[in-house]
This record gives structure tokens, sequence and C-alpha cells, in this order.
């Protein structure tokens, strides 16, 4: 594992017992001792702490100096209404390609005189390409090389980030905001990727461990490795990209229709104006030829990803394509994600095909698993 | 008890053989979470995979250690796969088979041999 990246939390998770295995481009836990199951449920009962450092953070200035300037210039990139966004607030955003697939997820907070993008670690070399290449002339474009990223998730969450920086129990839901803890200065959203309330903290890499281990010494926190953080969102419904949205699903087909504002859409103050708007107005006037559902199998075994849905239990060809399936240690239940045709409702019966076999799954509505956020 | 490359342990009882995976099986997969076992009565060979497992990270099979007919499995494990991680040599064996020629088990390893294989 020569050619992978480490962050700067490596020797804390060697430290710490984690089994590290390579994940975009990273050396990353995907468990500690605990295992997958007991960090998941740690999760959801108290607060985990997950190393999101190889996530990208980018900084996105106009050149104006105005913070408007720089949101309809990002408005360019995404279907989503970016100059609404209040200062002290994130959102959800998708960069989405000419053909109106997706290139990536995101967040987007507005910081008062710029934007702050958290993307995908597998996607950011791209995405910063992509931004500079299309708004480079009116915006600067800075990727953050010093900082660490660290969640900290779950319902004791506050309790516990509230020991170093007291006022994080007045954020709401999708706020952001810099506090300081000692001298290091942090970039806080109350917001995560597991459904349950909690935060993502960017925090100067030399600070970067002192700060976890603070975290860690208290008795609500345990470290907690990506294999969680995918069934956690999973349960949650939420994307995983490269997975569940692709280059080749669009945001309306992705079931992300509530990330494109009414500013966006046909009729809307900005209509139109990012790429593959064409096709994302179209589907969404007129429904998508498919889209992502929730499936609950009717069995104990898993479906997982690659696995092909039939709408009978004999004969036919193959409606669609499980995304993500698993096992959900909080519902007790596997669950999946699939693209089938979007005359299938909530409540169909459907066949995935598991070992040769085609097993019983309904149509369920997402989350799995009830969200938590404080709103 | 005798061991396979595949990490099954196998205990002689009477005439049966008892078939189940062990502990550093059970650690590699992770908590367990859906086990499908083979019909009782069912003739197997050697080789062929019989068991599936599915653990939170990935499914893996498990073959048939030696040839002959399944007896009995343990229905309490596929109710209860969790059990895989909590006695993976005792409680939770996978099945009973009736193996057709009992000599066969010589020419699989040992503790020793297999702790060595494992490191």
């Amino acid at each position: 594992m020569t050619d992978l990246k480490r962050t700067v939390l490596f020797d804390l998770h060697g430290e710490l017992g984690g089994k590290m295995v390579p994940f975009a481009g990273y050396e990353m836990p995907v468990q500690y001792p605990m295992g997958v199951m007991k960090e998941h449920l740690f999760t959801r009962a108290h607060a985990g702490l997950f190393d999101v450092s190889h996530m990208g953070q980018i900084l996105m200035t106009a050149k104006s100096g105005r913070v408007e300037d720089a949101a309809l210039a990002l408005e360019r990139l995404v279907p989503v209404d970016i100059l609404g966004l209040k200062e002290g607030r994130q959102r959800y955003a998708l960069f989405t390609n000419d053909t109106g697939g997706i290139q990536d997820d995101l967040m987007v907070a507005n910081r008062g005189d710029h934007l702050f993008l958290v993307v995908n670690a597998a996607c950011k070399e791209a995405d910063f390409a992509h931004l500079k290449a299309h708004v480079g002339a009116d915006c600067d474009i800075g990727m953050v090389e010093d900082r660490a990223l660290v969640a900290l998730q779950g319902p004791e969450a506050a309790t516990a980030l509230a020991r170093l920086v007291p006022d994080v129990v007045e954020m709401a839901f999708m706020d952001v905001a810099i506090r300081h803890w000692d001298s290091a200065e942090l970039w806080i959203s109350r917001s995560g990727y597991t459904g349950e309330d909690g935060f993502e903290i960017s925090v100067p890499n030399k600070f970067a461990e002192s700060f976890v281990r603070r975290l860690l010494g208290m008795e609500e926190v345990a470290p907690i490795g990506l294999g969680a953080r995918d069934s956690l969102r999973l349960e949650a419904g939420m994307c995983l990209y490269g997975h569940d949205i692709d280059e080749g699903t669009s945001p309306v087909e992705g079931n992300l229709t509530w990330a494109i504002q009414k500013a966006r859409r046909a009729g809307g103050a900005r209509e139109g104006g990012f790429p593959g708007a064409g096709r994302i107005l179209k589907e969404l006037a007129e429904g998508p030829p498919r889209r992502r559902v929730g499936l609950r199998p009717k069995g104990r075994a898993p479906m997982r990803e690659g696995i092909e849905v039939y709408a009978a239990a004999e004969g036919g060809d193959p409606i669609g394509k499980i995304t993500s399936g698993g096992f959900g240690p909080s519902i007790e239940a596997p669950m999946a994600m699939a693209y089938l045709p979007a005359d299938l409702s909530d409540g169909a019966t459907v066949y995935g095909e598991v070992r040769g076999k085609r097993l019983p799954a309904v149509i369920s509505p997402m989350p799995f698993q009830p969200n938590r956020y404080k709103r | 008890m005798k061991y396979t490359e595949d990490h099954e342990w196998l205990r002689v009882e009477g005439d049966h053989v008892v078939v189940g995976i062990t502990d550093h099986a059970s650690e590699q997969l992770g908590d367990v979470v859906f086990v499908e076992l083979p019909e009782p009565g069912t003739s197997v060979s050697k080789g062929e995979e019989i068991v599936v497992i599915e653990s939170v990270k990935a499914a893996s099979d498990i073959a048939a250690p030696l040839d002959g007919e399944i007896v009995e499995v343990n229905s309490d494990v596929a109710d209860n796969p969790g059990m895989v991680n909590e006695d993976p040599t005792g409680k939770a064996w996978f099945f009973k088979m009736k193996v057709a020629d009992l000599s066969a088990l010589d020419g699989l390893m040992d503790e020793a041999a297999y702790k060595e294989m494992i490191g």
C-alpha cells in the first residue's frame, strides 16, 4: 500500500487497532477492534468519531470579494440555489455534467465572504480542476491541504463536543460556524452522513491528533471505521457517490429532487443554467424513466451491490440493479438501494437474484432508520 | 479436532462428523448476519459449496470438507447468525454429516498444523 496517501491521523488509527484498507487513494480504517456492528450501534446510541480527512475541502472566493458572485458562479455548475443560502448555513449540492449525470455530490457553506465546499475524496482533484476551468476567471479556488476533517456523530455528539466548544449546542442542523479550541481555529458544521445529530469539524493538521484524543478520552466517544460509516449512511437512505449516483444517473433519477430548489427549476428566478439542465428540467416535468428506491429484502439474506432485480419470481429480463446493499444493524434486517422503473411504487414486491435464486424484496421508503437531526 | 485449509473444523461424533468454522475464520469474517445451510439428506462431494455465510462485509461460502451426506443442520445458527462470532467452535456448528470414509479425516490438518498455517 505504498502509493496510498495517509491522513494526519494515520498513526493514531494504528494505535487504536484500526484495520487499514485502501479507500479512494487513502489508507483508511475500515473498522476498529469493536467491529462494524458494534461501532454502528455505538454511534446510534452515543457518539462515533470518524476520520474523514481524505475528503476534499475547497475554498471559493469571488475576485469581486462579494459572496453573491461566488454563489452565482457556483450555480453555473450545480442545480442548487446557492444565492439563497444564508450566511452561516450549509446545503447539499451536486455537480452535474453536460448529459445531466452527477459528477460528484458535495456540501456548500456560506461563510460570509466566501463559500466552503466539502467534496468526495475520490473526486476532489477532478472537482478542483472543474471549478478552476469553469469559474476560475471569476473566483479564487483553493484546496485546503493543511486541515484534517473529523465527524462526530450520534445523540451524545453535542454533549461531547460542548466540553471543548461550549456554544456548539446553540447550532442547528446545517449551521456552520468558526470557533476556537485552544489556539486552533475549528470550522464546524452541524451535519454529517449518518442520519444522526452531529458535527463535522475541520481542524488544522497540527492540532488534529490532540483534538481527536481529547474527544476519544470522553466516555461517550469511540472511533468508528468506514464499515460502520457505510451501514449508517445506507440506513439513513443517503447516496454513496460512485455507487448510488454517478455520471450516468441524473439527480431526478437519483431521487434527489429535494436538492433542486424552486429558484433553479422551470419558472424559477434562475431557471436552468447548470450542466445538463435540458435533461434534468425535462425529467422534473415529465418524471424520469427510472428512480433510486429503497428495498427491504423479505428474508435475512443481504442483497448486495450489483445484484440484478426482476419483476417476477421467474422469467423476464432484469428491470434494474442494486447499487448498495447490506445488513442494517439498527433495523436488524437487510436493506438495499436500487434503480428501478419509475412506475413501480412503494409496497411493490420485486425479486433480487442472489446466488441464482430470486428472493423477494419490497420497495420501501427511505430512510430505513428515522433520522434525528437537531432542527 | 481436524481442520481444513478453508478454516473449517471437524469433530467426530460417533459415526458422524460435526463441522463448523474456526475462531480465526469468524474473526476474519467480522459480524455474521446471515447463514444459509444445506437441506438434511443432501449428498455432497468434497469441495462443493454448501453453506453461505454473509457478514457485514461480504458473502463467503463454506465447502463440504469430505464426501458424504448431510444428516443434520443447526437451525439455531440460521435463526441467530451472531452465534458464529460468539461461539464458532461450540454452539455455532453448521452441520453434521455422514462421511463415506472416516479415514479421509486422516488427510486433514491437526490443530498444530492449522495453527502453523494461520501463523
